[in-house]
Parts: structure tokens; C-alpha cells; sequence
């Protein structure tokens, strides 16, 4: 059964989330994982910036870094599981 | 010295051969002296939306293979001055040339034109490869649809590979009214993807496919407005600045109607 505010926007042909919206959300998903996956060694550069700068507060596993993406409905993340050995004592005033 | 421009797009049917075809006889139009240069070698079609296929006697492979001389391959269109055919092979298999005997063959007519514009076969393997081999810059060709806008992504990717810097967009078979209704992305979602310089939007339009039918290129059709947005292109590749076409469609009766009811 349709509801009476779909019968509504089905005689004006007006859709609740236009076509163009979709066409572009999906590009750009889409789009993330053809660049990324032309060129892993984006994610080589990445991964050796990330041992540089987490490796000034802690002692990390750098075999076991592991950077990547995942997708998740309708939005893409940067997830890196990043095994920690031993934490730096900070000396900060 | 001319000029080598790679007409490009990854995915076949958005309008390459019909983009060369116009830009080229908008150049020649404006009285520059240009060559297209088919390298769809297998399945040639520049010669037929130039109207020139049964002017063919040599072609591109005779060329690089030393079976004839460049001038001898090159058809001369005998309704405007200035404009010229290299044809591809039909016969031959896209290997038939290597990308060195490109880069020679794009360097001689560099000598003899102020444009050389090189139609690319779809795709991105070896006939892509020599296409953009002698080029110094590239035109992307797009359609407003998912599938040729992530092709145009890749092709870009390459071509930066490659070293041809800064390629520019033409947006083809746009449609002003679907655009406005949400129903297909707009000139400013398709550059933001895409994030290159746009060299023109070619309105969708009929006259096309006559065009076509006809072997005469749009661009000398002063009804059609794709022809128009072709003239403006050409322009713009000679280093003018000319303003976009407007698209704007007018507001239909029931375009009004919606707005009246607050549902525009």
C-alpha cells in the first residue's frame, strides 16, 4: 500500500532523492577504490609517514602495520590496525 | 611548430571520433592548418563522419611501415582549406604500429600543421598507448553517466602518468532539463570528480546524427547548437577565452505549475 505522500510525490513525479545525487555518491566510492588500487604505492608513501610520526610517541610493530580501506554503506574509511610494543615516557613539562 | 592534441576517453561511445571530427573543421574554419589522425586502426570510422571513405588509398600503416609517404597517405578535404585525413588501417591489428613509429609520425606532422589532432581508439591498451605517444596535450571526452566518468578518471590517471599535464574536459550529450530536474549530473559535479579544466559542455542534440548520416560535421551547421558549442571549443583551443554556451531551459508550463504548488 502507498501512503498518501507517496501517491503525492509519485503524481508530481517529484523522487525523494534525485537520480543525480546517486550518480554522484556511487562515482565517488567508487572512484576512491579505482585510485587507490591503480596505485598502492600511494598506501606504501602513507604507511611510511604513518611509522614516522606514530614512531615519536611509541614503539610500534612496523611488520604488522596493516593500512586500508573499507567500505561501509555509503561511506569509505581509512583504517589502520597499528600493534603497539611499548609506549614512550613523554617528558613534557 | 604544431601542436599534438590526443582526443581521449577510455570508454568507446561517449564521442571521441565525432569531437575530433568537429574541433578539427572548427579549427580549419578559423583557418588553421590541421590533420586529424585516426588510430582506431581495426575499426576506423573518422573517415566516414568526415565523409571522406571513398577518398582512402593509403593509410597509417602504410605510412609507418615505409609502404608509402606521409603526403601521399594524407586526404586533403576539398571543402574547406586547410584540412586533413590521415586514415586508419581497417585491415591491420592495433599492433600493426609502435609507439616510436607514433612518436615519429606525430613529430613530421608537427612540422607541416599548427594542430595534429590524434583520435584515440577506446580503451587503454595499445592502441591507447600510441595514440598519446607523440601528444603534447589531451582532451578527455565525458557524457554525464557513472560508467564514463569513472573511465575519464582513469584515462586521466594515465595520461598524468604519462607526463601529458593538465588534460581538459569536454562534457558531451548534456541535457540542460535533466540536469535541472536532478536526473543527471551537472557540468559542476562532473569537474568536481574529475577536478580538470573544462574546454567546453556539448549540449545533447540531433543534428548530430544527421550530421553524421550526412558525413558534414556539426560545426559548420549554423542551426545546430552543438555546432555552436564546437565552434566555441575550437576557439578556445586556439587560446581564445569565449564564455560557456547558456543551457538554461525554459520554465515549461508545468515546471511553473510544480513551483506554483511549492513543489519546484
Amino acid at each position: 500500500m502507498l501512503d498518501f505522500l507517496e501517491i503525492f510525490q509519485r503524481v508530481f513525479k517529484k523522487e525523494s532523492v534525485s537520480s543525480k545525487k546517486v550518480a554522484k555518491e556511487r562515482l565517488r566510492l567508487v572512484l576512491v577504490h579505482d585510485r587507490t588500487s591503480m596505485s598502492p604505492q600511494v598506501l606504501e608513501f602513507l604507511k611510511e609517514d604513518l611509522i614516522k610520526v606514530i614512531s615519536k610517541y611509541m614503539d610500534i610493530d612496523t611488520e604488522g602495520l596493516e593500512v586500508n580501506f573499507s567500505k561501509e554503506d555509503d561511506s569509505i574509511a581509512l583504517v589502520a590496525s597499528i600493534p603497539v610494543i611499548k609506549v614512550k615516557r613523554l617528558s613534557t613539562s | 611548430m604544431g601542436e599534438v592534441i590526443v582526443v581521449t576517453s577510455g570508454k568507446g561511445g561517449v564521442g571521441k571520433t565525432t569531437t575530433t571530427a568537429n574541433i578539427g573543421t572548427g579549427l580549419a574554419l578559423l583557418g588553421y592548418h590541421v590533420v586529424l589522425v585516426d588510430t582506431d586502426i581495426g575499426l576506423r570510422n573518422l573517415d566516414v563522419v568526415l565523409g571522406l571513405e571513398n577518398r582512402i588509398v593509403y593509410d597509417i600503416v602504410d605510412v609507418t611501415s615505409g609502404n608509402c609517404r606521409l603526403k601521399q597517405a594524407l586526404i586533403k578535404d576539398k571543402r574547406f582549406e586547410g584540412l586533413y585525413l590521415l586514415p586508419a588501417a581497417q585491415t591491420k591489428e592495433k599492433t600493426a604500429v609502435s609507439v616510436s613509429q607514433m612518436v615519429d609520425l606525430c613529430n613530421d606532422l608537427e612540422k607541416e600543421f599548427d594542430y595534429v589532432l590524434v583520435d584515440c581508439p577506446a580503451g587503454i591498451e595499445q592502441g591507447f598507448k600510441n595514440a598519446i605517444a607523440g601528444a603534447h596535450k589531451a582532451v578527455v571526452v565525458t557524457t554525464p553517466e557513472v560508467a564514463a566518468v569513472r573511465d575519464a578518471d582513469r584515462v586521466i590517471g594515465l595520461l598524468e602518468a604519462a607526463e601529458i599535464k593538465d588534460p581538459l574536459l569536454i562534457i558531451n550529450r548534456f541535457r540542460p532539463e535533466m540536469a535541472k530536474k536532478g536526473n543527471m549530473m551537472d557540468i559542476d559535479d562532473v569537474i568536481e570528480i574529475l577536478a580538470i579544466e573544462l574546454l567546453g559542455v556539448i549540449p545533447e542534440d540531433e543534428l548530430i546524427v544527421i550530421s553524421t548520416n550526412k558525413g558534414e560535421p556539426a560545426v559548420l551547421n549554423q542551426q545546430s547548437i552543438a555546432g555552436q558549442a564546437y565552434r566555441n571549443v575550437s576557439r578556445r583551443i586556439t587560446g581564445e577565452t569565449v564564455p560557456l554556451l547558456k543551457l538554461d531551459v525554459s520554465n515549461g508550463l508545468l515546471m511553473r505549475l510544480r513551483k506554483l504548488i511549492g513543489m519546484g
